[in-house]
């Protein structure tokens, strides 16, 4: 699948969407859903939790496994995506629909520093090896 | 690489050039499996969904591709009497040919070098079971005590043979569309019991190549080696199959063709831990003696009988049992969180997300004091969860069981 070409990537497999508002939307990628298999938990940052650039923030479990979500960039937590905990496996049907939780960032430039979806996939194939 | 938080995953690791394949290593790509590293073998944790395959073993069936495990021949005069001595459940149980017993191979310490299946085929030869990751500790340590107790035995490595599970509610059924030569053979054999018919060789068709070449089904005649035992790992009927490696690619194809979907390590871990069925090198070890593993119910302390591990069975009465956990809150319980219960702390063995139960089970190893119907914490990141002990196996034949 291809990553969509409108959205940042994190090298630590989340997606960055920046919305009208100046608000950014995080999930994560199909790399990373194909890669833990079926979900089934996802547990959210607070709303109004306050983040730093790379701090574990949200957790997702798969059948095999559980992994850490970071902030791909500093800000306050907005809103969280409470479809999930109910239907955590739509992270698996469609990893850039089902979105994580969103944030107000500091500093709105911080998007530019992360990946762009050719610059990710480069990162996830030299992971590949 | 993606984080992972809790050290419960061997299956992340990469597959490498340099990991042992089964006969089947090519067939797996073919029909489009996740390969892991697992042990050292290179083998498909699943083919798509692990939920699914879970599913289909439960109410149909799926086979799974086993031959990472080690079929051992034990043959020659007195072999059940060195049994006695090597393991630690007691061999005289096995009275009817072909019948099979589920065991522990003891250190003298207690310690379990190995958890397996031994089959009793005649007075002169048994056949035993054994993991992957141990099977060469295991041979190298059943020839020592060989050497010692019964040097006339011939112990047998049998890598020439490919291992099949069949498993679920239909898994028969299939078996028998695929081979049915040998459903007379099979068809009387009793939970735990093994039959012992000749080498399949193709019958129809031999030269039409892989999965899709034709719309006939395989048929396997009977003129060697083929062992069938009405076993496996998944608390579901079924058989578990043995037979010369270079005819296990042909068998699996057939059953594929016959509607019988593979199935990855993935789903083959969720059923057995359902299915209360201990996994070594996570339940028990060779720091673990088999009391306190959840296991006493396969050692034999009763009779007179001598074996290797039972004086210090006796010498150091279990502290701590194996209990089943259900998860109460939201989360998935995982090998090595912290368990505290009101009579001290304890660990999670295997813990994962069932999916026939849909709620997160695990197995732990706690104080002896702790009780069925408690309720514990378990540490889960930053959070301490709650957790009932309830009694196993969790689901099996198809249905929960709490």
């Amino acid at each position: 699948m291809n990553n969509p070409s409108n959205l940042k990537y994190a090298a630590s497999h989340e997606w960055i969407k920046t919305e009208a508002d100046g608000t950014v939307t995080i999930g994560i990628t199909h790399h990373a859903q194909e890669l833990l298999g079926d979900m089934v938990f996802v547990e959210s940052p607070a709303v109004g939790r306050k983040l730093k650039a790379g701090e574990e923030c949200a957790v997702v479990e798969s059948v095999k496994a559980a992994s850490d979500v970071y902030a791909p960039i500093a800000g306050e937590v907005v809103a969280v995506n409470s479809e999930l905990d109910n239907a955590p496996e739509k992270i698996n049907a469609d990893p850039y629909g089902a979105w994580m939780f969103r944030l107000k960032p500091d500093n709105a430039a911080d998007v530019n520093g992360l990946l762009d979806a050719a610059a990710y996939q480069a990162a996830v194939d030299s992971e590949a090896h | 690489m993606w984080r992972s938080t809790k050290p419960c995953c061997a299956f992340f690791q990469k597959a490498t050039m340099t990991l042992k394949q089964t006969p089947l290593n090519a067939a797996h790509r073919a029909m489009g499996a996740k390969m892991v590293d697992f042990g050292g073998w290179d083998m498909p944790v699943n083919y798509g969904s692990q939920i699914d395959e879970h599913h289909q073993v439960r109410n149909d069936c799926g086979m799974f591709d086993v031959s990472h495990m080690r079929g051992v021949d034990m043959r020659g005069e007195g072999v059940r009497t060195f049994l006695r001595t090597l393991l630690a459940n007691n061999v005289d149980k096995l009275a009817l040919p072909g019948k099979a017993l589920y065991s522990c191979m003891l250190r003298p310490n207690g310690g379990v070098i190995d958890d397996l299946i031994t089959y009793f085929m005649d007075e002169q030869w048994f056949r035993i079971v054994v993991n992957a990751c141990t099977a060469d500790k295991d041979i190298a340590w059943m020839k020592e005590q060989a050497a010692q107790h019964a040097p006339q035995l011939t112990i047998t490595s049998r890598d020439d043979l490919a291992m099949v599970a069949v498993q679920g509610p239909n898994a028969r059924a299939k078996i028998w569309q695929v081979l049915p030569d040998f459903k007379i053979y099979t068809e009387h054999l009793q939970l735990f019991q093994a039959a012992h018919i000749g080498t399949p060789t193709l019958s129809v068709n031999p030269s039409t190549g892989k999965a899709g070449a034709n719309d006939l089904v395989w048929q396997l005649a009977i003129s060697g080696e083929t062992f069938i035992a009405r076993t496996g790992y998944t608390g579901e009927d079924g058989f578990e199959i043995m037979l010369p490696k270079e005819r296990a690619e042909e068998f699996w194809y057939a059953l594929h063709k016959t509607g019988v979907p593979p199935i990855g390590l993935g789903a083959r871990d969720t059923l057995r831990l359902e299915a209360g069925m201990n996994l070594y090198g996570q339940d028990m070890d060779e720091s673990i003696n088999p009391l306190e593993a959840g296991l006493a119910w396969t050692v034999d302390l009763k009779s007179p009988r001598d074996f290797i591990g039972k004086a210090a069975l006796l010498a150091n009465p279990p502290a701590r049992k194996l209990v089943g956990l259900v998860l109460l809150d939201r989360g998935v319980l995982r090998g090595h969180q912290k368990v505290v219960t009101a009579h001290g702390e304890g660990e999670i063995t295997s813990g994962t997300f069932a999916p026939t139960l849909e709620k997160s089970i695990a197995l732990a190893r706690v104080p002896n004091g702790v009780q069925t119907g408690d309720t514990v914490q378990v540490a889960i990141r930053d959070k301490m969860l709650e957790a009932k002990v309830v009694k196993y196996p969790f689901a099996r034949n198809g249905k929960s069981g709490l």
